[in-house]
């Protein structure tokens, strides 16, 4: 390998809280088929973003993905990390920096969770007391027990357990960039929100550069800085943030994506802050009360729910600030967006049709 | 022939128990050094082509053709080549050994699940990292399980082996089988034979606890 590759690694890993990662016209065209898996795709990720691919089945969002790593390695077009060109590099090496998840998790069995996290730091050459810290530090930070779980082999931890120590492998070197396959794809459903819960909350102290696949858009919406919907042949229909994708789709793929009910899908995105809060005294009062830290979505959730006209409002010492209603909650969003694109109804939700 | 006399068997036991040790040792000897040398090169050609899948397929076709010789054949053809003795007895035993632990090697390696596979990759293993570190000690079981099955095939073939000269417990049972009529020739057949029989139940429980304690607790059912 020349010694100008090695240098470029190393500028990589050496940035662990995120880089940039810029595709341009990246193209994958697989022998004997008339038309690409992926074609031309460009696009730039920031340092620090955490950014969603999705779109249904097939429609080449992992091929994309796979193609940072070189997992799979592209037709045409250039890949650079923090401006250094990936194609380069020693696909080997390049690897032990960019941490990959994937749906399947894929931890070694005949390892247990402590050598499952030690590959990547012994592939890179690290002190025994430094992996074992490291190791410790993972566990204790994806909330398992180093002193239980580090000498447990895989089979003897539940699903959602197994994708945690799956998460703490791909970041045991702190990589800058993360690559994540559907990761919570294969976890029940109440599984999958609390690892979502605790990936974010991971996420905000890291700050890594996150690929993140995914054919859930509700998912999209709540992990996403911003969100690629992308459809066949790895193509762009919109890339935006979250909320501006809800309240403006591009177009009618977009929309049909997005499946019925994008005002209360938005309304996770904000908190009960945003809305104008009526007087403590407009709500009769009861058992059912709502907190500053809820999201507009739960304030709805709970009005539907007591079918009162108005909720207490909380704030974090349990003292009564305001009431809720849903006229409130309706003047964000309509405050928020005048133009307000409602999706055509009759068409198949892509959201559902396969996985 | 006369009537079977077991106080008689064990008279003759009595006596012959230094030579029925010797031949049992040898035996063991023989079958053992055979599949050493057929592990070392039945795992190394699995892992060779098991993932080239013309190389694969002749391999395991000509192994397999190998086992379909009949023991008695495949001796006397080695008999000009190689000479009377341990030579000849070893080249059969390791020839009949092949096919169960290359095919037992290939499955195994090829049986590793595409997601283990893919983040090996995915994490930076070479090829060859992934082979020795994640596929041959996923496949450990496997191979042994072929090498146990190769064990009960060469202690049998091995006996066979007394007609070219070969160590073992066939010396008995040939002895026995030449002198039919004689005093002893029914207390010969019948502990070659047992002895045989012995010999596999014990080396069968031997593999059992090999393969236990060297196969990562991860993987045991």
């Amino acid at each position: 390998m020349p010694k100008q590759a090695n240098t470029a690694i190393l500028q990589i890993s050496r940035n662990t809280s995120g880089a940039r990662i810029v595709l341009d016209t990246v193209t994958k065209t697989y022998p004997g088929q008339p038309t690409p898996a992926v074609e031309a795709f460009s696009m730039t990720a920031e340092p620090g973003e955490l950014i969603m691919f999705v779109g249904p089945s097939g429609c080449g969002k992992t091929t994309t993905m796979k193609m940072i790593n070189r997992i799979i390695e592209p037709t045409s077009g250039s890949i650079t990390i923090d401006g250094r060109d990936i194609l380069s590099l020693d696909p080997n090496e390049l690897r032990r920096h960019i941490g990959y998840v994937i749906q399947q998790i894929g931890l070694f069995p005949h390892m247990t969770i402590a050598e499952n996290i030690a590959v990547v730091p012994k592939l890179l050459g690290w002190s025994k007391e430094k992996t074992k810290e490291r190791i410790d530090e993972l566990l204790t930070t994806v909330e398992l027990n180093p002193a239980e779980f580090a000498n447990r082999y895989p089979k003897q931890l539940s699903g959602g357990q197994q994708q945690r120590v799956g998460v703490a492998r791909a970041l045991a070197a702190d990589p800058p960039v993360m690559l994540m396959d559907e990761p919570f794809g294969a976890t029940d459903p109440i599984t999958r929100e609390k690892l979502q819960a605790e990936f974010l909350r991971l996420q905000e102290s890291m700050g890594k550069t996150i690929i993140f696949v995914t054919h859930d858009f509700d998912e999209a919406v709540r992990l996403g800085d911003r969100i690629a919907v992308l459809s066949d042949r790895s193509q762009i229909e919109q890339f935006d943030t979250p909320a501006n994708i809800l309240a403006a789709p591009a177009n009618e793929y977009v929309a049909s994506f997005i499946g019925r009910g994008a005002a209360i899908k938005r309304l996770v995105l904000i908190p009960i802050t945003e809305a104008k809060l009526g007087s403590v005294s407009a709500s009769p009062g009861g058992p059912i009360t709502v907190s500053l830290n809820d999201s507009l979505r739960d304030a709805l959730d709970a009005l539907v729910l007591t079918g009162l006209p108005a909720l207490t409002v909380l704030d974090r010492n349990q003292k009564p600030i305001g009431s809720i209603t849903v006229d409130a909650i309706s003047a964000v969003l309509g405050a928020d967006i005048p133009t307000l694109a409602a999706p055509p109804l009759g068409h198949i939700d892509p959201t559902t049709a396969g996985a | 022939m006369s009537e079977f006399d077991f106080s008689g068997l064990l008279t003759f036991w009595a006596r012959r128990w230094d030579d029925i040790l010797n031949l049992v040792l040898e035996h063991v000897t023989v079958v053992a050094v055979s599949l050493v040398i057929a592990m070392v090169i039945g795992v190394g050609v699995g892992m060779l082509v098991w993932n080239r899948p013309i190389p694969r397929s002749v391999v395991i076709a000509s192994a397999g053709v190998a086992l379909t010789i009949p023991s008695l054949a495949m001796l006397a053809v080695l008999i000009p080549p190689f000479g009377l003795g341990w030579t000849p007895t070893v080249i059969a035993l390791v020839l009949y050994s092949l096919l169960p632990i290359v095919r037992n090697t290939v499955v195994g390696l090829r049986e590793v699940p595409p997601a283990i596979m893919e983040s090996a990759k995915g994490m930076g293993m070479s090829p060859t990292t992934v082979l020795f570190q994640i596929q041959l000690p996923m496949a450990w079981p496997i191979i042994l399980t072929g090498v146990r099955v190769a064990a009960q095939l060469t202690i049998g073939i091995a006996a066979i082996a007394a007609y070219v000269a070969g160590p073992g417990l066939g010396q008995f049972i040939f002895q026995g089988l030449s002198s039919l009529g004689s005093k002893n020739a029914l207390n010969y057949a019948l502990t070659g034979t047992l002895g045989v029989v012995i010999l596999a139940l014990v080396i069968d429980a031997v593999f059992v606890s090999i393969t236990r304690s060297t196969t990562s607790r991860g993987l045991r059912a």
